[in-house]
């Protein structure tokens, strides 16, 4: 890869908007703004980390790039080139998703062969039989799936071996970026680290790049090369791994990293814990100016006002939010 | 009376499925002082929910308590009555689940459940029980108690319905509050707010607690004393120091090793390998030998027994015999 490569965006999320109509009485329906206005971009190779509290938006925000639902407002572009409705499907060949649940992501009526089969009979990736069946052996042999578990149906599998029929499944068109979507935390403790092993080894291998979603902050960490922060359907930080983690500027960021329940005794008896009043207000009746103001510490008038956008404050640290 | 407010000794639980015998409790034991924090960790399939709720006998159908004593305050409540188990859960010791979706009753209002465990367990009246739920719900936090009386579970949060089970848990001032995966089905800030709340009502009201938990995160700074389950046995137990900074059993060194710390965060992964074993089918030896990868011949045919390595630590793998058989002896058995 030149270096020219890698300064170059694969995947770039321009004010990606995902709205979705709710019913709320006869006739009325009031927009649900799941993601609201959210932008970032991912290089070659590198791995983003998405993390926030359920409800936030994080599985939206992956599902809308790849146009499983049709974004509200806002592009997304893939190496330079616009998503839209007519290239989608051809574009689906660069651009994957692992799902969260490897018990209901996998069809249990077919067995595994067919499954990591699909995606090349969809793309028309071989032209025999037998380079099919090769194909998936060397799809299954990476991903640590003997080939005699080709014959078999989902249900005979372990989580941990689900997961990668469905990373297999992610990675039979040979894309350049997967979208994971809480790819471990289905998955027991002792089997995470073999995933998460697996997801950096074929990074390694294949050079593909990662939107990382998932809650568990500790895994996000070690895993992400940036990490984005959201609350309510917006990013509120967006910064290196380490830089985020030793020096938090949004004050939401600082109580999701103080709240972490650290393997760590000693640590866990220094640490001051922010402890954040209430819960998340809902996202169909957002407050006014921030959404995190009803819950922070350092919120004042200008937060009810307006709403904060993303600002750089150096070296890609990019932060919104008024008094930080 | 012992000083001991629960001592569970050799417990054994099993489930009697159409495949087979499944023990997933063999042989626990141990000890809870009032007032003190037990932490109980494993993963799936490790007997650890199933020791919780042999404790309060709330097994299903199939599941039975098929040897070992379980003491309160000296007394064996396996040999208790349904009438006398009544008399126990709830007012002696109480217990909240991991779901708080699914453990709170959608047809009842939250005013009602509450206001029927103070009914049940004390002499209250109507209006006494009303103004306790009241008291209840302040102390966990829920804000306008007046007004979440008349709401049904599905009007509140996630946080909030663990709120409400911690505080029907607590109206009736029991002994012993055993939480079994209370915070795992919430946000990490939620679950920040529903530990601390846990501590601040311990201190006021001096229960002891038994946490049950995959998190290792989560009984780090909650607990006086750790018990590490596999394949329904103990392998570790000691202090949260003891157990993250001088482990003992190779499965809880794999455990520790499995997940990414602050410490060592670029560092790759070590996981333990292989799969969780099934107890339909569990081996004669030690449970974890099949994924331990310092297994010897005697892991294989003998299960080894707690020993202790520390003054508050015991641990049962055959490694820490052979390291004192070495040390003692400054050299090597041979492998018969």
């Amino acid at each position: 890869m030149s270096s020219n490569d890698k300064n170059e965006c694969l995947v770039e999320v321009k004010d990606l908007k995902q709205y979705f109509p709710i019913k709320t009485g006869f006739g009325k329906t009031v927009p649900l703004k799941a993601v609201d206005g959210v932008s970032f971009s991912i290089k070659p190779g590198e791995t983003l980390g998405l993390v926030g509290e359920s409800g936030c938006g994080k599985t939206t925000v992956g599902r809308s790039l790849l146009q499983l639902y049709k974004p509200t407002g806002g592009e997304v572009y893939f190496k330079g080139e616009k998503v839209t409705d007519q290239n989608i499907k051809a574009l689906r060949k660069e651009m994957q998703m692992v799902f969260q649940d490897p018990y209901s992501s996998l069809n249990p009526r077919m067995t595994v062969e067919d499954i990591i089969g699909e995606p090349l009979d969809v793309h028309k990736l071989y032209s025999t039989k037998a380079e099919r069946r090769e194909k998936i052996l060397e799809l299954m042999e990476l991903v640590g799936l003997n080939a005699e578990h080709a014959t078999r149906y989902a249900h005979e599998f372990s989580g941990g071996q689900r997961q990668r029929i469905g990373i297999a499944r992610a990675l039979a068109v040979n894309p350049s970026f997967i979208v994971c979507d809480e790819p471990v935390s289905a998955l027991d403790v002792s089997i995470q680290a073999q995933v998460i092993n697996m997801f950096e080894d074929l990074q390694e291998k294949l050079g593909v790049a990662y939107l990382f979603i998932a809650h568990d902050l500790l895994v996000v960490r070690h895993i992400s090369d940036r990490i984005a922060v959201m609350y309510l359907g917006k990013i509120v930080e967006i910064a290196d791994a380490d830089e985020l983690n030793e020096n938090p500027m949004h004050p939401y960021t600082e109580s999701l990293l103080s709240a972490i329940p650290m393997p760590d005794p000693n640590l866990a008896k220094t640490r001051k814990r922010i402890i954040l009043e209430g819960d998340v207000p809902s996202p169909m009746n957002l407050p006014s100016g921030c959404a995190f103001r009803t819950r922070c510490r350092y919120a004042t008038e200008q937060c009810a006002k307006e709403c904060p956008s993303l600002t750089d404050r150096g070296n890609g640290h990019f932060v919104s939010c008024f008094n930080k | 009376m012992s000083e001991y407010i629960l001592e569970v000794k050799d417990l054994h639980t099993s489930f009697f499925t159409d495949s087979g015998e499944v023990k997933a409790v063999n042989g626990v034991s141990f000890k809870l002082e009032a007032g003190k924090t037990l932490g109980i960790v494993g993963e799936s399939g490790s007997g650890k929910s199933v020791t919780a709720y042999s404790i309060m006998q709330i097994l299903a159908d199939t599941g039975k308590i098929t040897g070992g004593e379980v003491l309160y305050k000296g007394e064996d409540i396996t040999k208790w009555n349904k009438k006398q188990m009544q008399g126990f859960r709830g007012k002696k010791c109480s217990i909240i689940f991991q779901d708080p979706m699914t453990s709170l009753n959608p047809v009842f209002t939250i005013g009602n459940q509450l206001m029927e465990a103070i009914l049940l367990h004390t002499d209250r009246n109507k209006e006494q029980a009303k103004e306790r739920a009241i008291e209840m719900l302040t102390l966990v936090g829920v804000n306008e108690p007046e007004k979440r009386l008349k709401q049904y579970p599905h009007e509140l949060s996630g946080g909030m319905r663990q709120r409400v089970m911690i505080a029907m848990a607590l109206a009736c001032e029991p002994d012993i509050l055993i939480a079994d995966e209370p915070t795992t089905a919430l946000d990490v800030t939620i679950q920040a707010q529903i530990l601390e709340l846990m501590q601040e009502l311990q201190k006021k009201l001096g229960m002891a607690i038994i946490i049950v938990t995959h998190d290792l995160g989560v009984i780090a700074d909650m607990c006086d004393e750790i018990i590490v389950m596999y394949g329904g046995r103990v392998c570790e137990r000691g202090t949260a120091d003891d157990i993250f900074y001088h482990p003992c059993h190779e499965y809880t060194k794999g455990l520790l090793r499995s997940i990414p710390s602050t410490s060592r965060m670029k560092e790759r992964l070590v996981p333990i390998g292989g799969t969780p074993i099934n107890l339909l089918n569990m081996p004669k030896g030690c449970a974890f030998c099949a994924r331990c990868d310092k297994a010897m011949k005697i892991c294989l045919d003998t299960v080894p027994q707690e020993m202790r390595v520390g003054d508050t630590h015991l641990a049962s793998c055959w490694m820490n015999v052979k390291a004192q058989y070495e040390a003692e002896n400054g050299g090597i058995r041979n492998e018969q």
